[in-house]
């Protein structure tokens, strides 16, 4: 016994150590520690299982220590060719998340307005009759389920068969609309397919990595260890375009800051740049390009009536360079504030043929009033080029939740799409039907409502019942207070299947407790096409039952339990062989579990056994059915160049409220932080959020660090924490605040505006005023 | 008997003064960059009581700028 403790105390202090140094490693990029790579964790007593981590969309792999039924530790998984052993400081805290005092164990009914412990039957038995009761009042339609790029696969899966399939309504979406919608639209008009070409193996080769409003020393920091150890082995370099200097920006070789919006500008006066100094990679483009253009002028999505559809039109390379006339750098640096000098410079790095070129992105660019055209504007830049679709030549679009890509883009958990195609398609619509075994005519052929527009549909009341599963939106809906009211009306029934109570389960009138990542088994698609398996590994807590399952349970009551004969012990495996099938062939085929199950996750195409690590490139990818680039995607098999111009915010600074104000994310919480304020030393680090000012104006305002401010928008108002030279510094004009923290609800002063193609809000831009409390 | 880890910065010129003071203490164990001044400390005592004397200890050496709280068990935890 006295050994097994002193093994334990060994270990605990070896993570101990190993924490710090990934914790010093992202705040001073290249550091080196004498002992790194002594940290070797003692393994007596523990039963160490992979799993990919609970947290954000790199997918790394990690090895849970289990011992006396209980996950005690956590290292990163050295066979995981995603992080290479190393892990973030989420990552190695990961399981103490499952362990937090308040843990949700009964379900919870609202009984006068009190929450009152019930059974799981009895809740479930109450869900299923409101379900039934508002289908019978009211219609299909006036039900709903907001999931999550956090629901595992088996998850997502079951909720899109029995919500489309089975009950005959598309009120079906997922907080990922909120992250990545834009990449998304953006793919799907730019190749006529979702998801990076690439992987993250472009790494180990590109000699160039531009950010893009992406501050990836926080948000993904395994991937940016993985570059800064690039930066010490073969010199590349790093650039960080961005609009407040970060952790990122002082690691990188060169920080360029823009005006909020004026990427857009700045990305076509890169493409002007490349044009006019012949840097153009004529033989791709014309062998593997096209140009189209869309409306202008398309409107922000502020109105609940609010509609828009494209209407492409082809234009020639020569239209697209007169187009490119109004974004000469000299131009555009009057009003992105970016040098022209820098715009040329990145041109230059994009434009050479001797460099490989990685782009990465995520918020930035997708939560933007302009998200599908900035995504389409970074594929313009590699496309022109000819740099993509090979080792280190990538435009990567990265995800910010463990399955975004795996759940929500693949399964389709969203009101247009299908696990395969688009609910408007007839074909797609039977295929759908024949592998869910249901009648064809039970899938609606249009979709209906997209996140903003499902909140908005409640707050009307044209939505009475909404069940909320593995997401927070009380937290992060913008314009936060119309939909917290919307949601708290008269004759509204909302459940909320969580693990922790959040703002979200304060709105719920019965409260589902969930069982928790490895507390069941399930499956995760990373932001390079990978699929990660992980087997259950410790028994839920109480009553705590899985997302999936809770489903199930429902749909039995509903009467469709035929639809869904799995066995109870292994449901999760039995669904993931069902869903592989809408999948099958060379452009999307998914791993056998059995592959899975071996492996640290793998990427698809999984053709003959192997990996496509590289789409679109008949080098790498059995799909193609031409020499050199396809583009199969598209029928003619060609990419396209949009023309897209730039156009003003929604919102923008004026007298009244003359600051931007910035949201996102910090690298010790996890989204809203329900689950990593619950973890001790993470809730320490950051234990409240706090209004980044710039020092110059804080001085003019007569704000120091720590004073109270009080932050307002026309939506909203906020009083918090001064930070002044802290971890971030807006530029002067600009505020930043993180959304972690239920204390101080930021997303009741953003503006719920929206790109009027990928329907994501822009969380980036609004206007607020500043005082000093 | 808690286990933390901190990440501590020295006052400019200062480094090898303060690894020696904290090197002297029982319960602190050092892992020191090797290229940049900030160093690790991961304290291992026997009591609350004792965590706490060893951080005002730590934390009141002139010597020191600033210590960061990385990673915390409590003997909970440990004992899991």
């Amino acid at each position: 016994m006295f050994t097994q403790n002193l093994n334990r105390r060994v270990f605990v202090k070896k993570m101990a150590t190993s924490a710090a140094v990934v914790s010093a490693v992202s705040l001073f990029p290249g550091i080196v520690f004498a002992e790194e790579q002594q940290v070797n964790l003692t393994e007596d007593n523990l039963n160490w299982k992979k799993a990919p981590c609970r947290f954000c969309g790199v997918g790394c792999g990690l090895l849970i220590g289990i011992s006396n039924g209980k996950a005690v530790a956590v290292k990163g998984d050295p066979r995981s060719s995603v992080n290479k052993g190393l892990a973030c400081v989420k990552g190695y805290h990961s399981v103490m998340a499952l362990y937090g005092k308040d843990r949700l164990k009964k379900p919870l009914v609202k009984k006068n307005g009190v929450f009152v412990e019930t059974s799981m039957k009895e809740a479930l038995d109450l869900v299923a009759s409101k379900m039934s009761e508002t289908i019978k009042n009211h219609g299909k339609d006036a039900v709903s389920i907001y999931g999550s790029g956090q629901w595992a696969i088996p998850d997502g899966y079951i909720a899109s068969k029995l919500f489309k399939g089975c009950i005959g309504t598309n009120n079906i979406e997922a907080n990922a609309r909120l992250c990545m919608a834009s990449a998304v639209t953006g793919f799907m008009t730019s190749f006529g397919m979702d998801e990076p070409m690439g992987c993250y193996e472009d790494i180990d080769y590109a000699n160039v990595f531009v950010l893009w409003g992406n501050n990836m020393a926080e948000m993904h920091p395994v991937l940016f260890s993985r570059m800064l150890d690039q930066r010490q082995k073969r010199g590349i370099k790093i650039i960080d375009f961005a609009t407040r200097t970060t952790r990122t920006s002082n690691a990188a070789d060169k920080s360029i800051l823009f005006k909020p919006q004026t990427d857009l500008a700045v990305a076509n006066a890169i493409c002007y740049e490349i044009i006019k100094n012949n840097w153009v990679n004529k033989n791709f483009v014309e062998t593997n390009c096209k140009f189209q253009k869309g409306k202008t002028n398309i409107g922000h999505g502020l109105t609940d009536d609010f509609k828009f559809k494209d209407e492409p039109e082809q234009i020639d390379f020569d239209a697209f360079k007169v187009f490119l006339e109004d974004y000469i750098p000299e131009k555009v640096e009057k009003y992105s504030g970016v040098a022209a000098r820098d715009i040329k410079y990145m041109a230059a790095l994009y434009g050479d043929p001797n460099k490989k070129v990685v782009s990465f992105w995520c918020m930035g660019p997708n939560q933007h009033t302009r998200g599908t055209w900035m995504n389409n504007l970074i594929y313009n830049i590699h496309l022109l080029t000819g740099k993509i679709s090979s080792p280190g030549n990538s435009p990567f679009s990265l995800t910010g939740q463990p399955s975004a890509c795996g759940t929500a883009r693949e399964v389709g958990t969203f009101t247009h799409k299908l696990p395969k195609g688009l609910v408007a398609n007839e074909k797609d619509r039977a295929f759908a039907a024949k592998i869910w075994g249901v009648p064809v005519e039970n899938i609606p052929d249009k979709p209906t409502h997209h996140t903003m527009s499902m909140f908005r549909a409640l707050d009307r009341g044209e939505i009475k019942f909404m069940w909320i599963q593995v997401t927070n939106p009380m937290v992060t809906i913008p314009n936060l207070n119309r939909y917290r009211k919307g949601a708290e009306k008269e004759g509204r029934f909302i459940v909320v299947s969580d693990v922790y109570p959040t703002p979200t389960t304060d709105v719920a009138d019965v409260i589902l407790p969930s069982a928790m990542w490895i507390e069941k088994t399930g499956l995760f698609g990373n932001s390079e096409r990978r699929t990660q398996f992980w087997e259950q590994m410790l028994t839920p807590p109480g009553e705590a039952m899985d997302d999936g399952k809770q489903l199930l349970e429902v749909a039995e009551r509903l009467g469709y339990g035929k639809y869904f004969q799995y066995s109870k012990e292994n449901y999760a495996e039995e669904v993931y062989n069902e869903y592989t099938q809408f999948h099958a062939g060379k452009k999307h085929g998914m791993a056998p579990l059995e592959v899975l199950k071996k492996e640290a996750g793998m990427i698809w195409p999984f053709v003959d056994g192997k990996p496509t690590k590289w789409r679109f490139n008949s080098k790498y990818d059995p799909a193609c059915e031409k020499e050199g680039f396809h583009f199969y995607g598209n029928e003619d098999g060609k990419a396209v160049i949009w023309q897209r111009p730039y156009e003003a915010p929604a919102e923008s600074p004026d007298s009244e409220y003359p600051f931007w104000l910035n949201t996102g994310r910090v690298v010790e919480h996890w989204h809203t932080g329900s689950m990593t304020r619950r973890i001790s030393v993470l809730h320490k680090a950051v234990p409240n959020s706090y209004v980044e000012l710039n020092p110059e104006e804080a001085k003019e305002l007569g704000i120091k660090n720590r004073d109270r401010v009080r932050i307002t928008s026309r939506r909203g108002t906020i009083v918090m924490l001064a930070s002044v030279n802290e971890r971030g510094v807006p530029p002067r004009g600009q505020v930043f605040v993180p959304f972690f923290d239920e204390h101080f609800l930021i997303n009741e002063l953003t503006l719920d505006s929206y790109c009027p193609i990928s329907n994501e809000p822009d969380y980036k831009k609004c206007a607020v005023k500043i005082e000093k409390v | 008997m808690p286990i933390k880890s901190y990440i501590a910065y020295p006052v400019d010129g200062k480094r090898n003064e303060l690894i020696m003071k904290i090197k002297a203490l029982d319960s602190c164990e050092l892992n020191l960059a090797i290229n940049e001044e900030i160093f690790i400390v991961v304290t291992d005592t026997f009591s609350e009581d004792e965590d706490k004397m060893i951080y005002e200890t730590i934390v009141n050496m002139p010597e020191l700028k600033h210590l960061t709280l990385v990673s915390g068990f409590s003997d909970e935890e440990i004992s899991n």
